[in-house]
């Protein structure tokens, strides 16, 4: 059986790039606008900025492309389902004919359209998780909706909610492992039998699992009420958040790479045509 | 018969950012009936080293062999060999689920078919084993001290009736009684015939009870030898987090100064020796 843990798509990768030393607002805001990118491409050839933009931002954060590349494989599935339901179910010029089934121009274009659409969105944001910690994602968040605490909203708590969840996801996988490689060293099977027997199985997983989790939640509400936590109480920052001209710059970076997105669109096609008439 | 591991390299998330190496060349062996310490700083590899034994991990190169007979990733041969290695866990109380003592020592031997009067048998043997007394079989896990669950888990492992006992800082938590009370109950194990390894940062522990000690740094193995070897290489050679115990110390001073005594020697011994230097006559 293959164990959890490990590095998990998405995980924060430490390091001191230009995209990490960002203030997280602006990766988080800039985030959120790129995320328009994708929904704005109507053409494949509408993908081609968004793709040198993404590769020319993980150059910028020093990761590696194939990291950020499968940091996509998560939704792989989704993806091929989306393309499959796209090819058969679009109606329009026909292709190709698979029994009932007819592979129409128009499908081909939006599966492509769509598997891409989705595949770039958790690109992007595995970028964002890969150089943002999750303290400083969840500060930024924080920052980004303090606004709405004037409507009672309350932030602060759903900010140290989201810390201490992101905080033990890790730590989360890391008792599972070692809970079901104890169970696994004392003969437990989870892969073989049907459906009842297999989950049957999980038992001696998810009761030591629980116990550990409620455990380690008691005792952090101990810790933090000892160190004189207060749910609503405004607290201090250990780092202040930054936004200087840098953050301002990268935003209207951002602004103007969506600008010329919807222009592309509108014209590319055409100008490509013509280039390959050319040709 | 025995376990052996040949130049073993691991590493943990390869291919990932987060690579790491834990193990870098390391080979080991122990034989039944043996009582082996492997010592190490936290981080040291002790822990992946010991998963290996248990063929939870496979090295990314080398090999780990149980009897002769080695094993690769998702081969079924690999649980029917897992049994002869118990592996007990740091903190193995944390893997509790069941509601009784009795139940939690019966989950490993019934997972291998064992059933009715084998099984209780089983079970009330590995609970004497472990030293828990029949009136506690049928009690809570949860509401047992730290020292009676450690026993409950060393039982649930000794169930299988493994041939090789690895134990992973099996005095982790322990008061100083709950240490004594582990350190007899290993001993009895041991001379049951089976082979004991225990991974330890505890250097006092390992010099006491072992016939042989590994000592890793960074995923290296820096020397191997018995504890008399070990704690003359250690002090000349400092590993990272290893402190050298008071008594092995003071007996390396006594040697300095051409006293005659062990390095392992208890508190009475170094007594004795000191006794006896002060007074050769008698």
């Amino acid at each position: 059986m293959k164990l959890s843990g490990g590095f998990s798509i998405g995980q924060f990768i430490p390091g001191e790039s230009y995209i990490h030393s960002l203030d997280p607002r602006c990766k988080i805001i800039g985030a959120f606008i790129l995320f328009a990118a994708p929904f704005i491409a109507k053409s494949p050839y509408d993908f081609i900025p968004i793709a040198f933009a993404l590769a020319a931002i993980t150059r910028l954060a020093r990761i590696k492309l194939g990291t950020v590349l499968r940091s996509g494989r998560p939704v792989v599935f989704l993806v091929a389902l989306t393309i499959v339901l796209n090819v058969f179910w679009t109606p329009g010029r026909e292709l190709a004919r698979l029994g009932p089934l007819s592979i129409t121009e128009e499908g081909v274009t939006l599966a492509f359209c769509v598997g891409l659409r989705l595949y770039f969105l958790v690109m992007l944001a595995a970028l964002l998780m890969m150089t943002t910690s999750p303290m400083a994602f969840a500060g930024g968040l924080e920052s980004i909706l303090s606004p709405l605490a004037a409507l009672k909203f309350p932030v602060s708590e759903m900010a140290m909610m989201m810390t201490i969840a992101l905080r033990f996801i890790p730590t989360f996988f890391e008792e599972t492992d070692k809970i079901l490689k104890a169970q696994i060293s004392r003969g437990a099977d989870f892969e073989s039998g049907g459906i009842i027997k297999r989950a049957r199985a999980f038992i001696p997983v998810l009761v030591p699992l629980f116990v550990l989790v409620f455990a380690r939640a008691e005792n952090l509400a101990i810790a933090m009420e000892s160190r004189g936590y207060v749910p609503g109480v405004p607290r201090s920052r250990l780092n202040p958040l930054v936004w200087a001209a840098r953050e301002t710059t990268s935003i209207l970076c951002v602004i103007v790479f969506i600008i010329f997105t919807v222009l592309w669109n509108r014209y590319a096609p055409e100008l490509i045509s013509l280039w390959l008439g050319l040709l | 018969m025995a376990i052996a591991a040949e130049d073993v390299f691991y590493s943990y998330n390869a291919g990932t950012p987060a690579e790491h190496a834990a193990l870098e060349g390391v080979s080991f062996s122990v034989e039944r009936g043996e009582r082996v310490s492997i010592v190490g700083h936290t981080g040291s590899g002790k822990s992946t080293l010991a998963q290996h034994l248990n063929l939870l991990l496979f090295p990314r190169s080398g090999s780990v062999s149980i009897d002769g007979v080695s094993s690769k990733p998702g081969s079924p041969d690999a649980r029917e060999l897992r049994r002869k290695v118990g592996l007990v866990f740091q903190y193995p109380e944390t893997q509790f689920f069941a509601e009784t003592a009795r139940d939690e020592i019966r989950f490993a031997p019934s997972n291998w078919g064992m059933r009715g009067d084998d099984l209780d048998a089983c079970v009330d043997e590995a609970a004497d084993a472990a030293g828990i007394e029949p009136s506690l079989l049928d009690s809570n896990p949860f509401s047992m001290s730290g020292g009676q669950r450690r026993r409950v888990a060393i039982a649930s492992v000794i169930a299988m009736k493994p041939d090789y006992l690895v134990l992973d800082e099996p005095t982790a938590g322990l008061d100083a009684a709950g240490v004594r009370g582990l350190e007899r109950i290993l001993s009895d194990i041991r001379a049951r015939g089976l082979a004991v390894v225990q991974v330890t940062h505890d250097l006092e522990s390992a010099l006491a009870h072992s016939d042989r000690i590994l000592v890793l740094e960074r995923g290296r193995a820096v020397a191997s030898g018995t504890p008399e070897e070990i704690a003359v290489f250690l002090a000349d050679n400092p590993v990272q987090g290893l402190l050298m115990p008071p008594t092995a110390r003071f007996a390396m001073g006594l040697r300095s100064r051409g006293i005659d005594v062990s390095v392992t020697s208890g508190v009475p011994e170094l007594v004795s020796a000191l006794e006896k230097a002060e007074r050769p006559d008698e």
